[in-house]
């Protein structure tokens, strides 16, 4: 009993890593820039497919999809700040919601249309497998995803914290117009909010894809957790996004292990709305 | 304004061409709506499903002497309606309830088909097929397996696959024999998601034990499309029971597989209800980990030269998969549709329900290892039949179960990886 309890958190942290992980990115722009991305658990699609596609053709594993998928990814992020972002940020709310939710079905039906809707998947041992500590079991890829998760946040917390270029990038987030007098340009402020954003989005597919299926609507099952973790953090907080994961995971884990995995999510859901009763302004927040 | 007016005429023009031959066709096709999942999660299965049909009417459609006997084969067309070809109408339910209504209706209105057939999942199928009973069209479903689907007193739906109960009955026919040849199979564990197909499943399959005396020790329900099943794997591995049977569409049975190997669980038998362990990209996935799963089905290839060792070839030429049994029960209810309209000679959709009604087909006459296809008051096949196959090099499922068509003998217990 109480090794499978043991066992369940186990699983419940290294879940929250993951979330944790594929949320970081959508904090940045959503804090940061009030642009809610509808296409993000899309991105981690992507990055999905470029660990696939890694592995098919070259037959390697995380070691080069990983940073491929970052690049690819963070490219990608500055096209679509250019292309799509920078004009509907203008907009309306409406038109922001509406513009990334078409970015994100023309992502999918791409990729579905290339690929097929047939579910993929890289073989189990592609990054060394399962250890066992005293019976507790811990997986590999997901220990990968969940060490590079804390590095992740780590690094996009000293960048916002501790570096020019995080000063500017927060200055064109408070204020743009009067950033602009002081010298920063608000455009490659934010086209480089981009390209980070997406890059760790596509990062985190790239690591996700180790240990789950990849299929082109798995950004559906997976964007939810995201907004919902980052509301959690509270906006815009990189480590508010990462106690939020790991809360998530384990009360997902514990809840469906002890009350029944049919009613875990009413468990996250109650638990989420009832804190943000409190505390709207989630866990990091600033008010 | 003189260009106008030759614009104007020319596309009026047009419009009459092209609304001529549109009607000129009309008249030597007949339409079939087909509601499938194209989308969403389950497109996989839409995918699928258009390959075969497309097999389908390539055999309708077209001559095909190489098939013998086999209906709809020998000449083009169909006969009984001076050789007209049968087009299928597709639309894409989206993984949806509410929208394979809407296509429903959609196709029926708009399109003005003569049937409907589809729509995979049988919640989506409970909606959809309720539309076809108002506009009075015959909606012909092969492969939703809910039992309420025909318990609702319909006059034009008509079902081709075994259900929910036959099944029941295969497994625990199944788990007697396999008890008598020294199995253990006392214990017995079901993980279901909540969807109508998981949770009615789920519900008949314990009914059924109940009655014969055997109760179900441990129900796990999870939320379909689940991001993890550790907690699932581990109430599992906890209790320990002799036989998991597993109800659940492709994504989550290939991230549960993945996670039993993870927390290295192997139950002693793994006993899945088609769905997502039949769809040819689990295996491709998980396959080899997931070895020994036994699954049921009602499609076995049969000899070389057979009808269904042919037709099976031609959809693998077509779509590069093997013929799984999900994909063999839809292009059968097709078959059958087609047959009855050819029977009717009509597309009047009351003459179409009467020749359903009077559907008589034979072993010989169809590709499923049913018992043939005749429908009682209900709308159900009486004829439908099932047997256990199992996964046992990884790569494709042999059938195990009844002795009288085995290819192989069962293997115990289930070894995974």
């Amino acid at each position: 009993m109480t090794f499978t309890l043991v066992q369940v958190i186990v699983g419940g942290l290294l879940l929250g890593a993951v979330y944790a992980l594929f949320s970081s990115g959508l904090t940045l722009v959503w804090g940061m820039m009030n642009v809610v991305n509808f296409a993000h658990g899309d991105f981690v699609m992507l990055g999905m497919y470029v660990a696939f596609v890694v592995y098919t053709l070259l037959g390697g594993g995380p070691l080069i999809g990983a940073p491929l998928a970052t690049l690819l990814l963070a490219t990608l992020g500055v096209i679509v700040y250019f292309a799509l972002i920078r004009d509907i940020m203008k907009g309306p709310m409406l038109a922001q919601i509406l513009g990334t939710f078409g970015l994100a079905l023309l992502l999918r039906y791409s990729v579905f249309w290339w690929f097929g809707a047939n579910f993929l998947s890289l073989p189990e041992n592609l990054v060394g497998g399962t250890f066992d500590i005293f019976g507790i079991r811990l997986q590999a890829s997901r220990l990968l995803a969940g060490v590079v998760a804390l590095l992740v946040t780590l690094g996009l917390h000293l960048l916002l914290t501790r570096t020019t270029l995080g000063s500017r990038m927060l200055a064109v987030a408070e204020d743009a117009t009067a950033a602009q007098l002081m010298g920063i340009r608000p455009d490659s402020m934010q086209a480089i909010a981009w390209a980070i954003a997406a890059g760790a989005t596509g990062l985190a597919g790239a690591l996700i894809a180790t240990f789950f299926y990849i299929v082109p609507t798995v950004g559906e099952t997976l964007g939810i957790v995201a907004f919902v973790t980052v509301s959690l953090g509270g906006f815009g907080s990189v480590p508010g996004a990462l106690v939020a994961g790991l809360l998530i995971g384990v009360i997902e884990s514990l809840s469906g292990y002890l009350i029944g995995a049919v009613y875990k999510d009413i468990v996250v859901y109650t638990l989420f709305l009832g804190f943000l009763w409190f505390r709207p302004q989630g866990l990091m927040g600033k008010t | 304004m003189r260009f106008s007016h030759v614009i104007g005429l020319f596309s009026a023009a047009v419009m009459s061409v092209a609304l001529a031959g549109n009607a000129a066709a009309q008249s030597k096709t007949v339409k079939i709506g087909g509601i499938f999942p194209m989308s969403g999660n389950a497109a996989s299965i839409g995918v699928h499903v258009k390959q075969a049909f497309d097999v389908a009417l390539d055999i309708i459609n077209n001559p095909h002497p190489e098939l013998g006997d086999f209906p709809l084969a020998k000449n083009g067309g169909l006969a009984g309606l001076g050789g007209a070809k049968v087009e299928i109408v597709y639309a894409d339910n989206q993984g949806s309830p509410a929208t394979g209504q809407n296509q429903a209706l959609r196709l029926i209105t708009e399109e003005k088909v003569a049937a409907l057939t589809g729509a995979y999942q049988s919640g989506i199928t409970l909606t959809a097929s309720a539309i076809a009973e108002k506009y009075n069209i015959p909606f012909v479903n092969g492969e939703s397996v809910a039992p309420n689907l025909t318990e609702r007193g319909f006059k034009w739906f008509f079902r081709v696959t075994p259900i929910a109960t036959d099944f029941a009955r295969v497994y625990y026919d199944f788990l007697n024999d396999m008890k008598a040849a020294g199995a253990k199979t006392d214990n017995i564990a079901i993980l279901h998601d909540n969807t109508e197909y998981g949770a009615s499943v789920a519900n008949t399959i314990t009914t059924a034990f109940k009655e014969k005396g055997i109760a179900i020790a441990l129900d796990v329900a999870y939320a379909t499309n689940a991001t993890d099943v550790q907690s699932q794997v581990l109430q599992l591995k906890e209790k320990k029971p002799d036989v998991v049977i597993v109800i659940s569409y492709t994504s989550d049975a290939i991230l549960l597989a993945k996670t039993m190997q993870a927390l290295d669980y192997k139950p002693p038998m793994l006993l899945a209800d088609d769905a997502g362990y039949s769809d040819p990209s689990f295996i491709k996935a998980v396959g080899k980990i997931s070895q020994g799963t036994f699954n049921r089905s009602s499609f076995s290839v049969g000899p070389a030269g057979s009808p269904t060792a042919i037709i099976a070839k031609m959809y693998k030429d077509k779509s590069g998969d093997d013929m799984d049994d999900t994909v063999a029960r839809q292009m059968q209810a097709l078959f059958v549709l087609c047959e009855a309209i050819d029977r009717a000679g009509s597309t009047e959709p009351a003459k179409i329900q009467a020749a359903l009604k009077a559907t008589d087909l034979k072993p010989d006459q169809i590709m499923m290892g049913y018992k043939g296809v005749k429908f009682d008051d209900k709308g159900q096949n009486i004829l439908a039949s099932g047997l256990i196959i199992q996964l046992q090099d990884g790569e494709n499922y042999l059938s195990v179960w009844p002795k009288a068509s085995a290819e192989k003998t069962p293997i115990m217990p289930y070894k995974g990886w």
